[in-house]
């Protein structure tokens, strides 16, 4: 017989090693998909910096600088917990969407839509002034997270019964909204011309630390309000919803394959309106916590685009409830910090390529790469 | 024992085509384990195997699909590298897949055309839709130049795969599994055709897993087993059905199941008259009636496309009824949801497991309680009682010796055998009073097929009605009490299949009634 | 408020989704989503306009936008095509991406001043028909008549030739194309890519012709969403593409011509009287996007055909190799 050709030549020759890339068959160890998270981070950090110093800035100050700014001392890193506030709640908004395979880019327009549910308690008004807080602040989650449920039910409705593309629909809603509490803050709500709403009354607002600095003097000047329960209980609630109920479940089900869901017998048209409400409740919910905790008053500027981070944030998370506290937090120093910052543009270009790094190392969970001796069998 | 390929030398010219110590791995499994494959001028050579043989694996190796990790092709004597279907393509070999590979929404002659040179940059169809016809006529495959795919039957569609291969002067032919879409009058069609071929010079390799058409139609056989050569280039009249069995499959295969007679208990499905469409809006079902009765296995024969799928969705409530009526335990359930059905007592075991039986990233657990988690004792209130889905879980794995390393881990990871084990074991754990099979051992090695076929048989004396719906003959005629044939949206005829009945004549019905002639026409002809 | 005006400036504006819609359907036509449109129109936007402050030379700036939103478009597909990624995803962080870089790059570009434009004209013995002529063939931007051209190109393009043939496979039956010899990988590359060209025209045509100047995010103001909307509307089909495209500009131009009269059809315009009813006009556009789509997705429903087969799927072949 003659001699046996060797497989066909590859680029390099006579080089011993051959790189191949061949889907993986076992589960990776635990801990892998939170190191390539990080390893995204990383990568992403070192591009911006690139990014940056093309742009003529010096990325190690810039990072140096932003660290400081936001967890340097007890003010600061207050001050970053409350930028975190309303992540989390969007990012667990977010999540729970994903999850379903829905795509929810609307969370601004929800937040927007809580934020003015929440204002319009006093400003239409639905209670007098001098009403005490434990009847203000419950009634104005309620009305923010339904006003926000609402704002999500509208593409949910779309999506489940005529299949309308919900990432356009939902971002759609964006705009719409932003227009609609201009109006208000511009024209019907305004205080005396200015482009914002009168301040709530005192006992509107959420209370925070700084309220307790008599009893405890080291909460003097901290700004963290009440809010930051309503994220770590809703982190639990959809926690347990997600892993421990029916709807969660369903919920996975129908996000992993539409198909087998319907097979088992599951409604997916439900679950679809269902989970774009709660989902439109908790970006709600953030646009009422930021609006009673922080600014106390309707106004143009609550959102240094919330809506959109949370979505990164989700992902970042990979959906999962208690990664997406770490995330915000982390998240909420970039944009603390991110305000002193020029160019403005930063902190959003951080983002995005913090979230291109991500989806390709999404690659790596997928895909195993081996590199193998040429000719052995590997 | 067969002799081995020293036969072939006899032939003075040397091979057209020769494949030398073939290796492929692909993650998990070696495919092909140093495969040695010839094939003469001018012969139909058929390659043997069973369900994950790798018969496939080496022929796409051989049409460029795939890179062998070691081993040599040579055509014609000289040595070639094939780095992608074109260059198989003009080295003379040209595949024709079990899936068709044609762009529906596109015309017969956009598709033959697709991939080449020629034309240049204007489309002129009307010029090579003539050519495409002239070169139709000439080797016997009629087809309309100008049909869009999706509107052409499976066996039109396969004469446009052969057709895109003649045309790019394709001296080698390689057929994947080429029978398994066709009726059995089609495929006598078929073994025409290729005999046509032959005859003008072509040749052909003929990848099969059914032992009749192999004898049949093949000129040498080579059987794969598990990636090794067991035999190579026999002269088919060399050697015995039985024997190629035992090659194919290392031991002795029992072709007759162990059936126990059961009377037939009451009714448990009873469908009236069923209309329904497929996707596209065509009608698919155009007035079927059947019924099922418990400890019974039914059978629906028919090729693939003539309603079977769809008959499957409007029974499990996947797809709303035009017209007629469902009853399930004496309820009518047409337009009722799945889960109505579900909670009846009606099990679906669907013809894709993966993507629709299971939920691929969800664990094994989460697939197993796909059909009762919102019942006691998984589901309590609101809540799911996750440590008794595990136990239930661990107990089907353990019942239906599920191969897994344990039931936390992802659906997909899963071999398809052992996918299908937890689908069955899913759908039986519910004790369902019916079941709908269809296609369940599609893709199985013979170890799996068996394991399933007694599974069934265990349901029906159990108490359990089934409806069978395949597309493979053979386990239809050993499994079914009664098998009724389905064409074109409508029922040909029933027949018994009791032990004393001399099978080759059922077999010639039911082929009949496959491709389109009534019952009372064939009893006709035969009384006549 | 003169009608002909308006649509005549409805049909410039309209110029900027043809474009960007017209680059997404050669995408999607070949299989892959690319949600980051507004983020490339948006570095399109950018790049022209600096380039021509920088160099004073508008068809400089032109070439510039469409071959940045080229190059970041491959950042898109390498994700998409040889990662595999999700493309939605991927779509989104383009979109951030290219939005967050314009914005950065592009600080202090809003107090550049005037710029040279791209030349406008009028098609001698076309305009001078009526009705259309003044409308379509007066005094528009070059970018305008390129517009025109533009659609029974595409058209025929991807119907009549075999490029466009070989397009078509890639985006409904991938696995049939590779099979064939086509190279699914290279083309889904290249199509995005035009994809992307396609985007930095768009965005150019609004920094350089339509409303010259760089007002960061709300140069596009959300069109890139509004072409992505519209590629369904058009099921994927340059006609349809410009009927859609050419309906939206003239909304958009309408909205905000109607604010300036003080009677409208014989009655008092409520516009005028409450400038803050304008609120509510800008919405139009977006609601109007959604009507277009419940409209695009009904008929797919209806007609049972819709997108190209493979859209949003990664292709995934046999494993082969390095």
């Amino acid at each position: 017989m003659t001699e046996i050709a060797s497989s066909p030549p590859t680029r390099v020759r006579g080089f011993p090693y051959r790189i191949r890339i061949e889907p993986r068959i076992t589960q990776p160890p635990r801990w892998y998909p939170l190191a390539v998270s990080l390893g995204a981070i990383v990568v992403s950090l070192l591009i911006g910096g690139v990014i940056l110093s093309l742009a003529g800035g010096n990325p190690v100050a810039t990072y140096a600088h932003i660290a400081r700014a936001s967890f340097g001392d007890a003010g600061v890193f207050s001050d970053t917990m409350v930028k975190a506030i309303p992540l989390i709640l969007i990012g667990l908004a977010c999540s729970v969407a994903f999850r379903m395979g829905l795509w929810n880019i609307g969370a601004e327009g929800q937040f927007f839509l809580g934020a003015f549910g929440a204002s319009a308690v006093i400003l239409t008004p639905i209670l007098p002034p001098d009403t005490s807080p434990w009847i203000f602040i419950p009634v104005m989650m309620l009305v923010g997270m339904a006003a926000g449920a609402i704002w999500g039910f509208v593409p949910g409705l779309l999506k489940a019964k005529l299949n309308v593309n919900e990432i356009i629909t939902t971002l759609m809603m964006n705009y719409i909204a932003i227009r609609l509490v201009d109006y208000f803050i511009y024209a019907k709500w305004s205080e005396s011309g200015f482009q914002m709403s009168p301040m709530f009354p005192r006992s509107a607002w959420l209370p925070r630390l700084s309220d307790f600095a008599e009893q405890v003097p080291a909460f003097r000047g901290l700004t963290t309000h009440l809010g930051l329960v309503f994220g770590l209980v809703a982190a639990v609630i959809v926690y347990l919803i997600l892993y421990r109920s029916r709807m969660g479940y369903e919920i996975r089900l129908i996000g992993d394959n539409p198909r087998a869901a319907e097979y088992a017998g599951l409604n997916i048209t439900r679950n679809t309106v269902l989970v774009m409400m709660i989902s439109g409740a908790l970006a709600g919910l953030a646009g009422m916590s930021e609006i009673t905790g922080v600014v106390h008053r309707l106004q143009g500027s609550i959102s240094p685009g919330y809506g959109f981070t949370g979505i990164i944030i989700a992902w970042l998370a990979k959906l999962n409830p208690f990664a997406v506290i770490i995330v915000s937090i982390l998240f909420g120093a970039l944009i603390l910090a991110g305000r002193q910052i020029q160019p403005s543009g930063i902190p959003k270009m951080i983002q995005g390529i913090i979230l291109v790094c991500l989806i390709a190392s999404d690659f790596l969970l997928r895909y195993q790469i081996r590199i193998v001796r040429r000719g052995e069998e590997a | 024992m067969s002799s081995g390929n020293d036969l072939t030398s006899q032939q003075i010219s040397p091979p057209l085509v020769q494949m030398k110590g073939i290796v492929k791995r692909f993650p998990g499994v070696l495919a092909n384990d140093n495969v040695d494959f010839e094939l003469q001028r001018g012969e139909i050579h058929a390659l043997l195997g069973e369900n994950g043989a790798g018969k496939s694996t080496l022929m796409n190796i051989l049409a460029g699909l795939y890179r062998p990790d070691a081993g040599a092709i040579l055509v014609n004597g000289r040595p070639v590298h094939f780095s992608s279907p074109r260059d198989a393509i003009r080295a003379g070999i040209g595949m024709v897949h079990q899936h068709f590979m044609l762009v529906p929404s596109q015309t017969v002659t956009e598709n033959i055309l697709l991939g080449l040179d020629e034309p240049r940059f204007l489309l002129n169809l009307k010029k090579y839709d003539q050519v495409i016809e002239d070169l139709g006529e000439r080797f016997g495959l009629k087809v309309d130049p100008r049909a869009k795919v999706w509107q052409l039957s499976v066996g039109e569609q396969q004469r446009v795969e052969i057709l895109k291969m003649l045309y790019r002067g394709a001296q080698v032919l390689v057929m994947d599994e080429p029978t398994a879409v066709l009726a059995p009058l089609e495929i006598e069609g078929l073994f025409t055709t290729l005999r046509a071929m032959v005859a003008e010079g072509k040749s052909v390799i003929f990848i099969s897993h059914k032992l009749q058409e192999v004898m049949e139609i093949s000129d040498r056989v080579t059987v794969l087993r598990r990636g090794k050569v067991t035999a190579s280039g026999i002269p088919t009249e060399q050697v015995t059905r039985e024997e190629l069995a035992r090659l194919m499959v290392g031991r002795d295969v029992i072709f007759q199941l162990d059936k126990q007679p059961q009377p037939p208990g009451e009714l448990i499905l009873q469908v009236d008259d069923l209309h329904a469409e497929n996707d596209k809006g065509i009608p698919a079902l155009r007035g079927v009636s059947l019924n099922v009765r418990c400890n019974e296995i039914v059978g629906i024969a028919g090729v693939a496309g003539n309603g079977q799928r769809e008959l499957a969705q409007v029974l499990t409530g996947l797809r709303k009824c035009t017209g007629g009526s469902i009853r399930f335990k004496g309820e009518i359930i047409n337009d009722k949801s799945p889960r109505c059905s579900i909670d009846l007592g009606m099990a679906h075991v669907p013809e894709d497991r993966t993507h629709v039986g299971s939920s691929p990233n969800l664990s094994i657990t989460d697939n197993a309680i796909m059909k009762k988690y919102h019942r006691e004792p998984i589901s309590r209130g609101w809540m799911l009682d996750m440590p008794a889905a595990s136990q239930f879980a661990q107990e089907l794995k353990r019942a239906y010796d599920i191969i897994a390393p344990n039931v936390d881990t992802p659906a997909r990871l899963l071999s398809g055998g052992n996918l299908q084990r937890l689908i069955l074991a899913r759908e039986i754990s519910g004790e369902p009073s019916l079941i709908i099979a269809m296609q369940p051992t599609r893709g199985l090695d013979v170890g799996a097929i068996e394991g399933v076929h007694r599974l069934l048989l265990a349901q029906r004396s159990a108490g359990a009605g089934i409806l069978l719906i395949s597309e493979e003959l053979d386990e239809l005629l050993s499994l079914s009490d009664r098998v009724y044939v389905l064409y074109e949206g409508k029922i040909m005829g029933e027949v018994t299949i009791s032990n004393g009945s001399d099978s080759s004549e059922l077999v010639e019905k039911i082929g009949l009634m496959m491709t389109g002639t009534p019952l009372e026409q064939i009893n006709e002809g035969i009384a006549g | 408020m003169d009608l002909t005006i308006v649509l005549q400036a409805g049909v410039a504006t309209g110029t900027v989704l043809l474009f960007a819609t017209i680059g997404e359907i050669f995408a999607e036509r070949a299989g892959i989503l690319n949600l980051g449109v507004e983020g490339m129109m948006l570095i399109g936007a950018m790049s022209a306009f600096s380039t021509t402050v920088a160099t004073g030379n508008p068809w400089l700036g032109l070439l510039v936008a469409m071959l940045a939103a080229g190059l970041i478009s491959q950042i898109h597909a390498f994700i998409t095509v040889t990662l595999q990624a999700d493309q939605v995803v991927s779509g989104l962080a383009l979109t951030f991406l290219g939005t967050g870089i314009s914005l950065v790059l592009g600080e202090g570009l809003s107090k550049a001043g005037t710029i040279s434009l791209l030349p406008k004209f009028s098609i001698p013995l076309l305009s001078h028909i009526p009705l259309i002529g003044p409308i379509f063939f007066t005094e528009q931007s070059v970018l305008v008549y390129v517009g025109y051209l533009m659609v029974p190109l595409a058209w025929y393009y991807i119907n009549h030739t075999r490029p466009g043939m070989h397009l078509r496979a890639v985006g409904e039956y991938p696995a049939a194309a590779d099979a064939l010899g086509i190279n699914v990988f290279f083309l889904r590359y290249f199509y995005v890519f035009v994809g992307g060209l396609l985007a930095g025209l768009a965005g150019a045509t609004i920094s350089l012709a339509i409303s010259p100047g760089w007002f960061s995010e709300l140069t596009t103001a959300g069109q890139g969403w509004i072409a992505i909307g519209l590629v369904i509307f058009a099921q994927w089909d340059p006609l349809r593409a410009a009927f859609g495209s050419y309906i939206f500009g003239a909304l958009r131009r309408l909205i905000l011509d109607i604010q300036g009269p003080t009677v409208i059809l014989g009655f008092s315009n409520p516009f005028f009287y409450n400038p803050y009813l304008g609120f509510f006009l800008e919405m139009v556009p977006y609601a109007f996007t959604i009507l277009v789509l419940v409209i695009g997705s009904r008929e797919a429903l209806r007609k049972r055909l819709g997108a190209p087969a493979a859209l949003g799927t990664p292709y995934i072949r046999g494993e082969r190799g390095l």
